[in-house]
């Protein structure tokens, strides 16, 4: 944007913020001098696209006229539809504030953040974390589904994609309602109701193939005791609906110790009996055999028998 | 009306107007501000800000006489802006700024045991008066969960704060074992929902990062931490793994469906074959997460090199294999 563009914008948003009365076309166009073009049109052009930047940047210009009888709309900007409204925050609520906001770190809403603590230190607030304190959190949003994604749960439209399965195969096209969009563990997810389905359904957005479309229909209402966190957990990908028993050699395997649901001395020394929960069949047996000799599994059959295959190929047998 | 049309607002020239009309109300907020100071703030060069100054210092109302223009003055380096009072306080927050902030205010304000905990929760209700009803539930339609690591959390960050040298029993990745080691506290940082604590590690003298959820206990020291000046903090911007110069180096043939590795962990000189399959470098901290991670992805994963990887991975194999076929005999 050129610097007489930028001139321009700056005179006619302060000139609009100091009027109480609404200025009619051809006032502002005497009023303001970058434009006094020669042909009328070109005036026109140049405050229309100056409007349009004016209210893309969330400048609320209102319309209207003087009197009943008047033709002729005009422009204000109310200072009290402008201003951003006053938010007493002590010391430490601004640096707490300042601190959290640098969760949105490299994508997704990071700039989003960045201009709102801007815009509340303009506003006198010292939204910086205190100095020294060296804690950073920050949430990454590389999935290229994500500003669709939150762009259809906050406007409440209806979508379809393409939704890889965890199985494999040709990617499904899907329709959701999307209620919530939820981040957990490196992973976002969208959750909502599941045309297809009939019922709610959870979908990580990693899964998610190519374009995002709008889809013709409004949203439903989410359930009154709708937990998306709550459905995340229960429904992302398998029900946990194995129950495995296994081996674990002591000092090893430590994230399988803890996710089990019970522990208990194994007959031999130097082992552990656990007691575990999972979901998929074969990708837990993938995730076991990473753990090679410190790992055996007792039950269930169909699991073990999963895993020793898969350690048959891994030396070369034929399983 | 396409909900993928969505716009976020980009830094750059476009935004430029933005960063003006912030600008404003801050210099006006703030009379005599240094020049370096409010760069900063904005993350603009000293040069840049002094262009914002010089355009600002043209613009007013009508008249554009001097009396109406805005009133940009110097004395030394620092600035002092009047005759603005259109610009008194900043434009207000868009949507999404609105839910950037709120949500991750809601997401730390959750995190048990923080000690930001009760400011954060004041500032968001605060928040919440003020931008209203429409703002709160946008907000309520996204959730940011963080693990809940409340009690190391906050033992660490008094660590940190007092400079003191930690002692932890520490579960390492690829071999599940326990080591015990002393760490000199550099940050605490929360990576996609994971805490994690970086230090100069004294046992292998070196930086390393230490996944909270993987520290079995922390014991915070009476001995002073030192870290030394060489020690340098990770770099984020690239991801949480980046090679090292003396990382191992495994060359792998992986099979078409095991494309995903060179996309989820650091590889280098990627060459495609001719069967779909791709030719990589990984490089590799630790032998025993590269050795799992092969048990893992089985077959469709050939090692080339080093022998003493492939025969390692084989041998685990077979050692597990072993103890199943003793059990059925």
């Amino acid at each position: 944007m050129s610097a007489k563009k930028l001139e321009r914008l700056v005179n006619l948003t302060m000139l609009l913020l100091s009027t109480r009365r609404f200025l009619t076309v051809e006032q502002i166009h005497q009023l303001i001098p970058a434009y006094d073009q020669p042909d009328p049109e070109a005036f026109r052009r140049m405050f229309e696209r100056d409007k349009e930047e004016l209210r893309e940047l969330g400048i609320p210009l209102e319309t209207g006229s003087e009197s009943a009888w008047d033709d002729d709309q005009g422009y204000r900007i109310r200072r009290t539809e402008y201003q951003l409204p006053m938010i007493d925050l002590d010391p430490e609520e601004g640096a707490a504030l300042g601190l959290a906001a640098r969760l949105w770190h490299s994508a997704g809403l990071a700039d989003a953040s960045r201009s709102a603590l801007l815009k509340l230190r303009a506003a006198g607030i010292d939204a910086e974390p205190a100095a020294g304190d060296i804690i950073e959190p920050r949430v990454d949003a590389p999935d290229a589904a994500f500003g669709p994604m939150l762009a259809a749960v906050r406007a409440g439209h209806a979508i379809a994609f393409d939704y890889r399965r965890p199985g494999g195969g040709a990617p499904a096209r899907r329709t959701l309602e999307p209620w919530s969009v939820v981040h957990r563990r490196g992973r976002w997810y969208v959750v909502g109701h599941d045309r297809d389905r009939g019922a709610a359904r959870v979908f990580r957005l990693s899964r998610v193939v190519g374009a995002v479309d709008a889809a013709p229909g409004g949203v439903t209402a989410a359930p009154d005791d709708f937990d998306p966190l709550a459905t995340v957990h229960s429904m992302d990908d398998d029900t946990m609906s194995g129950v495995a028993i296994l081996r674990v050699a002591d000092g090893a395997a430590w994230e399988l110790r803890r996710g089990a649901a019970s522990e208990q001395p194994d007959s031999s020394a130097g082992w552990t009996s656990l007691k575990i929960n999972y979901g998929d069949t074969e990708r837990f047996a993938e995730y076991l055999v990473g753990f090679g000799p410190d790992v055996q599994v007792c039950e269930p059959t169909d699991l073990l028998d999963a895993v020793v295959r898969r350690l048959r190929v891994l030396v070369g047998e034929r399983g | 009306m396409s909900p993928s049309k969505k716009r976020i607002p980009v830094a750059g020239a476009a935004n430029r107007l933005a960063r003006l009309l912030a600008l404003l109300p801050y210099l006006v907020a703030h009379p005599g501000v240094a020049v370096s100071e409010v760069a900063v703030v904005f993350d603009i060069s000293e040069d840049q800000l002094r262009g914002d100054l010089d355009l600002l210092f043209m613009c007013g109302l009508p008249g554009y006489a001097p009396g109406d223009l805005i009133d940009v003055s110097y004395e030394g380096d620092r600035i002092t802006v009047s005759n603005a009072d259109e610009f008194a306080r900043p434009l207000k927050l868009s949507p999404d700024e609105a839910l950037a902030l709120v949500v991750a205010a809601r997401s730390l304000a959750a995190v048990p045991g923080l000690s930001e905990a009760d400011a954060l929760t004041r500032a968001i209700a605060k928040l919440e008066e003020a931008l209203g009803p429409d703002m709160q539930s946008a907000a309520d339609r996204v959730t940011v969960v963080l693990d809940a690591e409340g009690e190391l959390l906050q033992r660490l960050r008094t660590a940190l704060a007092q400079r003191r040298r930690v002692h932890l029993r520490y579960h390492s990745a690829g071999r599940g074992d326990v080591t015990e080691r002393d760490v000199d506290p550099m940050r605490v940082l929360s990576v996609n929902g994971r805490w994690y604590l970086e230090g100069w590690c004294r046992r292998v003298e070196d930086v390393r990062l230490f996944r909270l959820d993987r520290v079995l206990s922390a014991e915070v020291l009476s001995i002073a931490a030192e870290v030394p000046t060489q020690a340098q903090p990770r770099d984020l911007s690239e991801g949480l793994f980046q090679p090292q110069p003396d990382d191992l180096a495994v060359v792998l043939e992986l099979g078409p469906g095991a494309h995903w590795i060179s996309e989820y962990y650091p590889c280098e000189d990627v060459s495609e074959l001719a069967d779909g399959g791709q030719r990589v470098t990984l490089r590799a901290r630790d032998l025993h997460w590269v050795r799992r991670l092969l048990l893992q992805v089985g077959p469709s994963v050939r090692v080339l090199e080093p022998a003493s990887v492939r025969d390692g991975v084989h041998d685990l194999a077979a050692a597990a294999l072993a103890a199943y076929d003793e059990r059925t005999d």
